[in-house]
């Protein structure tokens, strides 16, 4: 049986599709020049006029006119900017070579039912372009930040060096800067000196709040429960503020303690819901049953339940150490320069000295979180294996 | 010969000073500047050689000179000082000491003598605009430009009035994003004599006219909030002229090489220096005053002239000053032919009711 049905389409069809293409790109490009309309209106002939050209005369030698679109492309882009225009050029020419003869012989129906209406091929790809389209929105301001850290300049700027590929125009000197200078170091230490504690401390209580929460007899659940996670919904400036003022007077402001228990206050929300989620899949006549064979209430809890919600408990630890570790509001007010944090010194240099330093810290920060993720990750996977292996 | 002379002499002042009364000192100090290239002239001047001296003493920065006024008012709500010395602009000292948040003292008594032997207060002068305030540097707030995007056959902007002029200087201009100085710019090139611009600003026509001068550039003025920002712009070439504090120039111009040239036209002078924050303990507060008894003398002032492009407050200072900065300051003659002095007690009048007119004008 035949499953899909790919027969060669007609010229101007293809033509108008990437005519559409070149819209999309013109858009972008005619906008940064200064006028979006051209832009649209120049890509759209462009790339129709191409695909035409290319689907009429070249229709059966798709390689051929493949390697010539592309070699066209890296030409235009070298005449108009030299090696970046050229690296530019090739991934459009890659592009709009293979998508002229992709709809062009009707392979773009491959992947769906042989069965759809045009209107459902249409959107089928469409809904994929935006999904990618916001995963780009979402990650172009982090890809950026990564090559900028590397300029050699001290502003947030993509020299022409750098844009040529000069490697005069690159440089460690921020990454040296973060490494050397006392106030980076400090304010590194002192992150990590806070949140681990504050992590701990939100993990320890916001679990134990949450197993008590979850039992059916404890009065007023709801109303604990609202109150506890009320620094989540609270705007953080007023806790920030009204911690303050109740810190100063019992002497905890301007503490390491003072900002770990602040930090920790922020935390537990996030351990409370997260283990509450997994309680629920909970089922207590395992409890019971524990207690029914002879072990305390304390035993229960390591050898049972602590087990069984764990991925509940290390996801909340992982958002309070995330909370404790990106949060500059309260630190600024419950801290003082002497527990000055990660955040509170990028805050600074962004506000007073725009220093591509925060640029290099910022890439560690990525690198690092993307690691701790994955070995998370790779963590839970391994012990899902396990327990798979394990006779229970 | 007698540089060295005083140096030597102030450096063993300030020793048996530290000595004889070293029990009674508190031996940390947190000290509030602005951060950036200012910070680390500070810290280069006289931070670092005063810790040298007393190598007990342990220094804490915090960057909140910004937010300092908003700071201390809580701090003294909460009953819970931990500031022992905080740099902020002259306005922001004058509302702080007569919020009684800043300390007042005598300046013949806290401050060390003119290396000429003028008495504190006339060796700075009129510019003690406070009875709270200790200043330390003048800095002005002025234009620099992009030299490669000065149009073909024109020469290079020199006068204020050319920020108003799109025709001649066509390109996006960076300017604070407040009332202050941008109205006084804008009625100076509206026709206002200078000496009349804070009578005819006092006046809603007058707010009024100036509101529309700047309205003819609009739509190509990028607003800042912070001193770095101008900086930035000026190296990306998003702006072809803006506004900042002339310091900043000087290190985009003369440390990171970028094509900014000044245009130092009609730039309004302002101070900045120290405020002793109201209710410190004995022991901190004799801290304070050993160390601002040494940073604010003469030799020091001078000093804090080689890291950063701001002219020492202290009249005594000035010849000290070495001769590659002179040209760089905003108080040599050359460079202030025209220039217009931050009228404090005007702005403190006006400051809330111009402010809500800018900042609704700038919504339209």
């Amino acid at each position: 049986m035949k499953l899909a049905v790919i027969e060669p389409k007609s010229v101007s069809f293809a033509a108008g599709v990437v005519a559409a293409f070149g819209a999309f790109f013109g858009l972008f490009i005619g906008t940064s020049q200064g006028s979006g309309l051209i832009g649209v209106l120049g890509g759209a002939i462009l790339m129709g006029g191409l695909a035409f050209l290319a689907v009429t005369f070249m229709r059966d030698q798709e390689k051929t006119a493949k390697w010539g679109i592309l070699a066209l492309f890296v030409i235009v882009g070298a005449l108009l900017s030299g090696i970046p225009g050229a690296v530019l050029g090739a991934l459009l020419g890659y592009f709009f070579g293979h998508i002229i003869f992709w709809v062009a012989s009707g392979r773009y129906r491959t992947a769906v039912p042989p069965y759809a209406t045009p209107g459902q091929v249409l959107w089928h790809y469409a809904f994929r372009t935006i999904a990618g389209a916001i995963l780009v929105f979402l990650i172009t301001p982090i890809l950026v930040v990564m090559p900028l850290s590397f300029n050699a300049e001290n502003f947030f700027t993509f020299t022409p060096e750098m844009l040529s590929f000069d490697p005069a125009g690159y440089s460690l000197r921020h990454y040296r800067d973060f490494f050397t200078n006392s106030d980076w170091q400090q304010a590194l230490w002192n992150s990590v000196r806070i949140a681990p504690m504050a992590t701990l401390l939100s993990v320890g209580f916001g679990t134990l709040a949450a197993i008590g929460l979850s039992q059916p007899h404890v009065p007023f659940r709801q109303t604990i429960m609202a109150i506890l996670i009320s620094p989540m919904i609270v705007p953080l400036i007023i806790s920030a503020a009204g911690m303050y003022f109740f810190y100063s007077r019992i002497g905890l402001q301007g503490t390491y303690l003072g900002v770990v228990l602040a930090h920790a206050a922020l935390g537990i929300p996030f351990v409370i819901i997260t283990v509450t989620a997994t309680l629920v899949g909970f089922d207590r006549s395992l409890v019971r049953a524990a207690a029914n064979m002879g072990a305390n209430p304390v035993t229960t809890f390591f050898r049972i339940q602590m087990p069984l919600i764990l991925p509940g408990v290390i996801s909340g630890g992982l958002f309070a150490f995330i909370t404790s570790f990106d949060e500059v509001v309260v630190v600024l007010f419950v801290g003082s320069a002497g527990q000055k944090t990660l955040p509170w010194q990028m805050f600074i240099g962004l506000r007073e000295q725009i220093s591509p330093t925060i640029l290099a810290v910022a890439t560690i920060l990525v690198v690092v979180s993307i690691c701790l993720l994955t070995t998370v990750e790779l963590l839970r996977r391994r012990s899902e294996r396990m327990r798979g292996i394990t006779p229970s | 010969m007698k540089l060295t002379k005083t140096l030597l002499a102030g450096t063993a002042l300030a020793m048996t000073a530290g000595v004889a009364s070293a029990q009674d000192m508190a031996n940390d100090m947190t000290i509030v500047s602005w951060g950036g290239a200012y910070q680390s002239s500070q810290l280069k001047a006289y931070v670092e050689p005063y810790l040298e001296m007393h190598p007990e003493v342990s220094v804490t920065w915090d960057e909140s000179s910004n937010e300092a006024v908003a700071k201390l008012r809580a701090m003294n709500e909460a009953g819970n000082i931990t500031w022992d010395l905080v740099d902020v602009v002259a306005a922001d000292a004058i509302r702080l000491c007569d919020e009684g948040l800043a300390m007042e003292y005598d300046p013949d008594e806290l401050l060390a003598e003119g290396d000429d032997g003028t008495s504190a207060s006339d060796d700075f002068g009129d510019l003690i605009v406070s009875d709270c305030y200790i200043p330390q540097i003048v800095y002005s707030t002025t234009f620099g430009y992009r030299t490669d995007m000065v149009p073909e056959g024109v020469d290079a902007p020199s006068n204020i009035c050319d920020v108003f002029d799109l025709e001649k200087y066509p390109g996006k201009r960076a300017l604070e994003k407040r009332p202050i100085n941008n109205m006084e710019w804008a009625l100076l090139c509206d026709g206002v004599a200078k000496d009349e611009v804070y009578d005819v600003l006092a006046t809603p026509e007058g707010q009024e006219q100036a509101l529309a001068k700047l309205d003819t550039i609009k739509d190509d003025v990028i607003w800042w909030s912070a001193g770095a920002d101008t900086p930035q712009l000026l190296a990306d070439g998003e702006v072809f002229m803006g506004s900042t504090y002339n310091g900043r120039l000087y290190s985009v111009i003369e440390e990171q090489d970028q094509p900014v040239g000044m245009m130092w036209d009609a730039q309004v002078y302002d101070l900045d220096g120290w405020i002793i924050p109201e209710g410190l303990d004995e022991a901190h507060l004799a801290r304070v005053k050993d160390f601002i008894m040494f940073a604010t003398d003469t030799q020091r002032l001078a000093d804090q002239a080689k890291y950063i492009s701001y002219g020492p407050a202290r009249a005594s200072s000035a010849p000290l000053v070495p001769e590659e900065m002179k040209q760089h300051m905003p108080t040599d003659p050359a460079n202030a032919e025209n220039t217009f002095l931050y009228n404090y007690e005007f702005w403190a009048d006006y400051r809330d009711d111009i402010d809500a007119k800018f900042q609704s004008w700038l919504a339209q």
